[in-house]
């Protein structure tokens, strides 16, 4: 997964999305445009990143980081 | 009959919805859905650590900036694990000094391959054969490019190819042969035969009725 390394930690692409939505862009564009990364590998690693509790995805489509995203973000 | 059975390859065609697919590459598992919005060159090569193949890919790196200008994203694939897509990329940059930019799949069980008509076994039977698959933002087959396994792909056709079916996308008209961005285009044919009276009037370079282009 781009962004969760294999110890189940956010990588360094997986720190800069979750920097991105902690900075309250919440769709994967603003996401792209905040943190340079690309928008497919954005997209991408927002579904590993809510898959491991790190990012929440809400009815309407939004992204927020989670209290656990958010204690291993630094 | 069996051998006729093994023969059938199922290809997708133009004008159609490129197939979806979910697939492990080397920078994580990738959606097709992921790409939507911009436009993707999908492509094949036989195998990694093989040498038509690495000068393709120090070729596709070579062009990566002018995709990108032009909202182009590449992903390669081919039927070997993600270690060996891995060391092959490394290895490249090692020896030549070029890093691979783009995501490659890792498609040993052919899910994908087999999806997009990658396998020809009059060519090989494990091995894709040299595929080019222009997908646009809407996710609709735009170009498909086939290549032997012996010969290896021209890079400025593939630009080219994205140039022209940009430009017509924008401008609603066609290109002609061997047509470069700065060139005249070709303004549609028209289908009745008051368009066909009207279009001799209109100030286009016209050969005759149904052949008039213009700059843009």
């Amino acid at each position: 997964m781009p962004c969760i390394g294999p110890d189940g930690n956010p990588t360094v692409t997986g720190k800069k999305v979750l920097s991105a939505l902690k900075a309250g862009k919440s769709t994967p564009e603003a996401v792209a445009e905040e943190s340079g990364v690309a928008l497919f590998r954005v997209r991408s690693g927002l579904r590993s990143l809510v898959q491991a509790g790190m990012a929440e995805l809400s009815q309407d489509g939004s992204y927020k980081i989670t209290e656990k995203g958010d204690a291993l973000l630094f | 009959m069996e051998e006729d059975k093994e023969q059938a390859v199922s290809v997708p065609l133009l004008g159609q919805p490129a197939p979806a697919f979910e697939a492990l590459t080397t920078h994580g598992t990738l959606q097709l859905d992921d790409y939507k919005g911009s436009w993707l060159i999908l492509f094949s090569h036989p195998a990694d650590f093989t040498p038509v193949c690495t000068t393709e890919f120090i070729a596709f790196s070579k062009i990566y900036p002018e995709l990108q200008k032009r909202g182009v994203e590449l992903l390669g694939l081919s039927v070997d694990s993600i270690t060996s897509h891995i060391a092959w990329a490394r290895n490249i940059e090692e020896k030549t000094g070029v890093k691979i930019p783009f995501p490659i799949i890792a498609d040993l069980n052919k899910e994908v391959a087999t999806l997009y008509g990658m396998l020809h076994p009059g060519q090989s039977k494990t091995e894709t054969v040299r595929c080019v698959f222009i997908i646009d933002p809407d996710q609709v087959l735009r170009t498909i490019l086939y290549y032997p396994l012996t010969t290896g792909r021209n890079m400025d056709e593939i630009l080219r190819i994205i140039d022209c079916l940009q430009t017509s996308d924008e401008h609603h008209v066609a290109t002609p042969a061997d047509w470069r961005p700065g060139d005249s285009v070709i303004v549609p044919a028209p289908l009745t035969q008051e368009g066909a009276e009207e279009r001799m009037k209109e100030k286009y370079e016209c050969v005759d009725w149904y052949l008039c282009k213009k700059k843009l």
